[in-house]
């Protein structure tokens, strides 16, 4: 019997007469049959579809990167690791044995970094919702706490009277960046005097230490110069501190929110061509600062809270078809095992999606839906790609930010998460869901126990 | 069911509508369905074609076979008079 052909599903294409691209693009499909060495098949046989991979090295060096391109354009500078955009411990750890603090938004992620190892000290408290036993404990640990609200900013004041302690505190000032729409709802507005008036009141209170300035002016910032604003404008208030209380600050944050090279929903050219460089931003950023009228003896520490252009490229979620099947107005359907609930960064960006398996020249559009049971769940509404069988691998780029903090645990478990070492080593740094990690939480009244159908 | 008559399919799976004007692209295990089509095979039969040419299983030939003879309906190619 002759040898038999690699099969590949039968399409029919229709030709379109449409107006070339200007741009030149093409649709690239090169396969990813392996990351960081290893076998994406290898990979899902030994841990389960869907997965969550890791490269310690890219994470490494996209920090390393990232230091690199602030410190060699401003005198003294330190990252805080954002918890929230991936706060698994291994993750965080990683970029703490680099050097950077942690910036937490929560008593939750408060009490990850002390578990962690994270001196008190070298904690950045941010965020609206700080309990009374939150800041308490941050006082006492010496952490950064930086003011959101004036009922914070007045319960702090209690405290310290009450305790004897001296709180270290910045305040979160927001403005008008020239990016819209403007992040207002955090922090003290700059424009209209509420930043300054803050800071008087901690400065007249002379029950804490006012050591820093803090802004964090949105997310996904496609503009560094917003940046550049954001760092004159601080600068601004601290040489005000200095002309009116001779106070020197020692640090300005500016917080992070830089865009990765993930591609917005919406957006007409992909993220790899639009997205700035973290050069671009360091660039607007320190510039700023130095050329700024801020004249201290000492120039302060810049903090940098970056999170997703640091991790987002350092991150696959490897996943399977299940089924293709045709909608009713002809449309191709494919869906995978991937859905919201693990990828929930799919409500915003267009993932670069590819298949995991050798690939033809022969392509057809298709809607990417995930596997549950609702119709919010799809993963891209078209997408150009090769013919995927069922039982095929994809891989989906860039998923390092937010999906694995708020991922959802609907319908179906979250999966294993791997994290490749330097060395290529394979390590599981969060197991996959058990039907026991839901009900473990759950407790059933005696008179619901049982039932007869 | 039938391919159209009037359809010009070619060796490397072009097709050519010339009432609409509109042409499709196939790639091999299309052409060759369309061709055992034009032969006209039936469906079990084309099926046993692809799984003797192929490294397929039935079942996935079949329903793919189903899926590709949609897609055809979709763009008008097929037939359902007896010529």
């Amino acid at each position: 019997m002759p040898t038999r052909k690699i099969y590949e599903r039968p399409v029919i294409k229709k030709l379109e007469g449409n107006m070339p691209n200007k741009f030149g693009m093409r649709s690239a499909h090169e396969p990813t049959q392996s990351i960081e060495g290893h076998a994406v098949k290898d990979l899902i046989n030994e841990f389960g579809s869907p997965l969550f991979v890791i490269s310690e090295k890219k994470l490494r060096k996209n920090y390393r990167n990232a230091r690199q391109a602030f410190q060699t354009r401003y005198p003294k500078v330190q990252f805080a690791w954002s918890y929230k955009t991936n706060y698994l411990d291994a993750v965080c750890n990683i970029y703490h044995q680099e050097g950077s603090w942690a910036e937490v938004v929560s008593g939750f992620e408060y009490d990850k970094a002390i578990r962690n190892g994270v001196p008190g000290s070298k904690i950045i408290f941010n965020g609206p919702d700080k309990t009374d036993s939150d800041l308490r404990k941050a006082i006492t640990n010496n952490s950064l706490i930086h003011i959101d609200h004036l009922d914070e900013l007045y319960m702090l004041q209690d405290i310290a009277r009450e305790s004897k302690m001296r709180p270290r505190v910045a305040i979160r000032v927001n403005m008008d960046t020239g990016v819209y729409p403007m992040w207002d709802r955090f922090g003290f507005n700059y424009e209209n005097g509420q930043a300054w008036d803050a800071l008087n009141k901690i400065m007249f209170s002379g029950l804490m230490d006012l050591v820093g300035l803090h802004t964090h002016i949105g997310t996904f910032m496609l503009s560094p110069n917003a940046y550049a604003v954001a760092a004159s404008k601080l600068a601004h208030l601290a040489q005000s501190l200095l002309n009116k209380y001779n106070h020197e600050i020692k640090y300005i944050d500016i917080g992070g929110g830089f865009a990765s090279k993930n591609t917005l929903k919406g957006s007409y050219l992909p993220g790899s061509d639009v997205s700035p460089s973290i050069h671009d931003f360091a660039e607007a950023i320190a510039s700023a600062l130095m050329n700024s009228d801020y004249r201290p003896k000492t120039p302060p520490v810049l903090v940098i809270e970056s999170g997703r252009a640091l991790i987002d490229d350092a991150a696959w979620l490897l996943g399977t078809v299940l089924a293709n099947k045709r909608l009713s107005d002809g449309r191709r359907a494919t869906i995978l095992d991937i859905g919201v609930n693990t990828l929930f960064t799919a409500f915003w960006y267009d993932h670069l999606i590819t298949p995991a398996q050798p690939i033809t020249s022969y392509t057809e559009d298709t809607a990417l839906y995930g596997p549950l049971c609702m119709n919010i769940d799809v993963v891209r509404e078209n997408v150009n790609l090769p013919l995927l069988n069922r039982g095929d691998h994809v891989v989906v780029h860039h998923v390092g930010a937010y999906n694995m903090t708020q991922w959802l645990q609907f319908i179906t478990l979250r999966p294993n998460v791997l994290l490749i070492d330097e060395e290529g080593g394979k390590h599981l740094i969060r197991r996959a869901e058990s039907l026991d990690t839901i009900t473990s939480q759950e407790i059933m009244p005696a008179h619901l126990a049982h039932f007869d159908l | 069911m039938k391919i159209k008559s009037n359809i010009a399919i070619s060796d490397n799976g072009f097709v050519f509508n010339p009432v609409t004007g509109e042409s499709f692209t196939a790639n091999p295990t299309g052409l060759e369905i369309m061709n055992q089509m034009r032969r006209g095979a039936s469906a079990p039969q084309i099926v046993e074609t692809l799984c003797n040419m192929f490294q397929v299983e039935p079942t996935q030939a079949e329903r793919d076979l189903q899926d590709f003879i949609e897609m055809m309906r979709q763009y008008h190619l097929l037939t359902y008079d007896e010529e």
